[in-house]
């Protein structure tokens, strides 16, 4: 590995391309706690954006007027307003109003940190996306399949885990993938909290170090990458659930 | 494997409170609209246990709903369902109950396109009866030996032709062993071969003694098969008979008319 480092040394002296990230061990530490913060709070939004939409969704099929339309102001709240708004909101507005822990020597901090409420404010902002899509695979799963397996005594559960959402997610998969990539992306506003996420280091380490260009293009394959393996790991997903006669046959790279 | 299906355990609970004589299945007075279109307008009829009922009659006569109403997939508006005993016009049914007794095949055969044929035949039984998964296994192995799909167990749905397709579905209901079998149109979507295969696995059913009720536009088969026969018209049961008295003396003119566009 120091050889890896040992290069980007050289290529600093010998071309004047300056990644202190890579071999300097202050900011190669940093830049890394930065990556690895954007790696937890996209994985974890991605994980509960998935559960809020499969919750909304399934809110939406029940006989429930209240829960229909609490569903629905939800989604209307979070789509329709920008994302870094409703971060700046529930950090500073509703994060003020939560009651302080007791810190060390008299001191308090505050019961969620700025990570907390990334991870809250991206989960409901791609969850309200996530209902939508997930209800719009529900409604497309057709009523006569449904009727079969009731007549087959399948009660609601039963029929939502077995026949509903295994047809749904095999129909919503590309516009959830769509969602999902986007979410990840999203997730750099996490800088405007002051949540040292990899946009948020990389700013630091060029503040310091001036090198602007350098970690601009840094970021920029960084991200390619994350991006990259969730869109990989989703295709496989499609790949593997497809089955013949269940939507298109198109959708190969 | 005929056999296996036989031997099921007859709902004892309810048998033993029941005359023999009892029918299978009892609609009485049965009503039902959508909206402002009355699609049942007093449907009284009665099925006898091991019987073949063929229903026939026009397009929108509520045969399709008539037998819905049955399996409780529509509930009825008005009068009495009866079906092994359990009231199935009461709001507060058990709808398992039912309909692990009660199978049903439509038209466009529904079989869950994310499953293989093996797989069709295994869920509800094991899903909903919650039944040991090797027992299943093999008594689905043995269904769709019966219906000569063995060599198809692991295909998916949609890389089966329609009649295949449609004894899946057969073979997926007989799962669950039920004592009467409800058969919606079952071959209207087929060509000639393909009915013909769908229509002697019924036959292979009725000869079992599990009730059938079928609502099917196949006279001939009807004819042959049936051994009550009855014809609706404008939501109510104009006629019924043994299909030898339907097809040849029909007496209400209703009836005349329709078979007469019959051809066989």
């Amino acid at each position: 590995m120091n050889g890896v480092w040992e290069w980007f040394a050289w290529l600093n002296q010998a071309h004047g391309i300056n990644l202190p990230v890579f071999y300097d061990s202050y900011d190669r530490q940093r830049f890394f706690a930065g990556l690895l913060t954007t790696l937890e709070l996209s994985a974890l939004s991605v994980v509960a954006s998935v559960v809020i939409g499969l919750i909304g969704a399934w809110l939406l099929g029940t006989s429930s007027i209240i829960a229909r339309r609490l569903v629905h102001g939800y989604v209307h709240a979070f789509r329709n307003t920008p994302p870094l708004i409703q971060l700046s909101f529930l950090y500073f507005a509703v994060g003020n109003l939560l009651p302080r822990l007791e810190g060390v020597g008299g001191s308090s901090r505050p019961l969620l940190d700025g990570f907390a409420w990334a991870v809250i404010t991206l989960s409901l902002f791609g969850g309200s996306f996530n209902v939508e899509i997930f209800r719009s695979g529900i409604e497309a799963v057709p009523a006569s399949t449904i009727e079969a397996a009731e007549s087959l005594g399948f009660g609601r559960w039963r029929l939502y885990r077995h026949v509903v959402l295994p047809l749904a997610l095999r129909i919503c998969l590309p516009a959830l993938s769509n969602n999902l990539v986007n979410l990840v992306k999203t997730s750099t506003l996490a800088y405007a909290i002051g949540v040292p996420e990899l946009l948020y280091v990389s700013a630091q380490v060029w503040s310091d170090t001036m090198n602007v260009r350098e970690m601009m293009n840094l970021l920029l394959v960084a991200y390619v990458g994350i991006v990259g393996v969730l869109s990989f790991g989703l295709r496989r997903l499609e790949t593997a659930l497809r089955v013949p006669g269940l939507g298109t046959v198109g959708g190969r790279i | 494997m005929l056999d296996t299906i036989a031997e099921r355990p007859a709902p004892a609970a309810v048998a033993s409170a029941r005359p023999a004589a009892a029918p299978a299945v009892m609609l009485a007075n049965v009503r039902k609209s959508f909206g402002s279109t009355r699609v049942l307008n007093g449907v009284t009829l009665s099925v006898k246990r091991g019987d073949v009922t063929c229903v026939i009659g026009p397009s929108g006569s509520g045969k399709s709903t008539l037998l819905r109403c049955i399996n409780a997939l529509t509930p009825v508006d008005a009068g009495t369902v009866v079906v092994e005993g359990i009231a199935v016009h009461d709001p507060a049914l058990d709808k398992l109950a039912l309909r692990r007794r009660v199978g049903m095949v439509f038209q466009q055969y529904n079989l869950f396109p994310h499953k293989t044929a093996l797989e069709n035949v295994m869920m509800a039984p094991i899903h909903v009866l919650q039944e040991d998964r090797e027992e299943v296994e093999a008594r689905a192995v043995a269904l769709l030996t019966k219906i000569r799909l063995l060599d198809k167990a692991h295909c998916y749905p949609g890389a089966l032709s329609g009649g295949q397709q449609q004894r899946v579905a057969i073979a997926r209901s007989l799962a669950m062993r039920p004592t009467i079998m409800l058969f919606d149109e079952v071959t209207a979507a087929l060509d000639p071969v393909m009915v013909k295969e769908v229509l002697s696995t019924i036959r292979d059913l009725a000869e079992e003694g599990i009730t059938c009720i079928l609502v099917t536009h196949e006279m001939g088969f009807a004819r042959e098969v049936a051994d009550q026969v009855c014809f609706t018209d404008h939501g109510i049961v104009v006629e019924e008979g043994p299909p030898e008295m339907i097809f040849t003396q029909p007496e209400d003119p209703r009836t005349r008319d329709f078979l007469g566009h019959v051809t066989f």
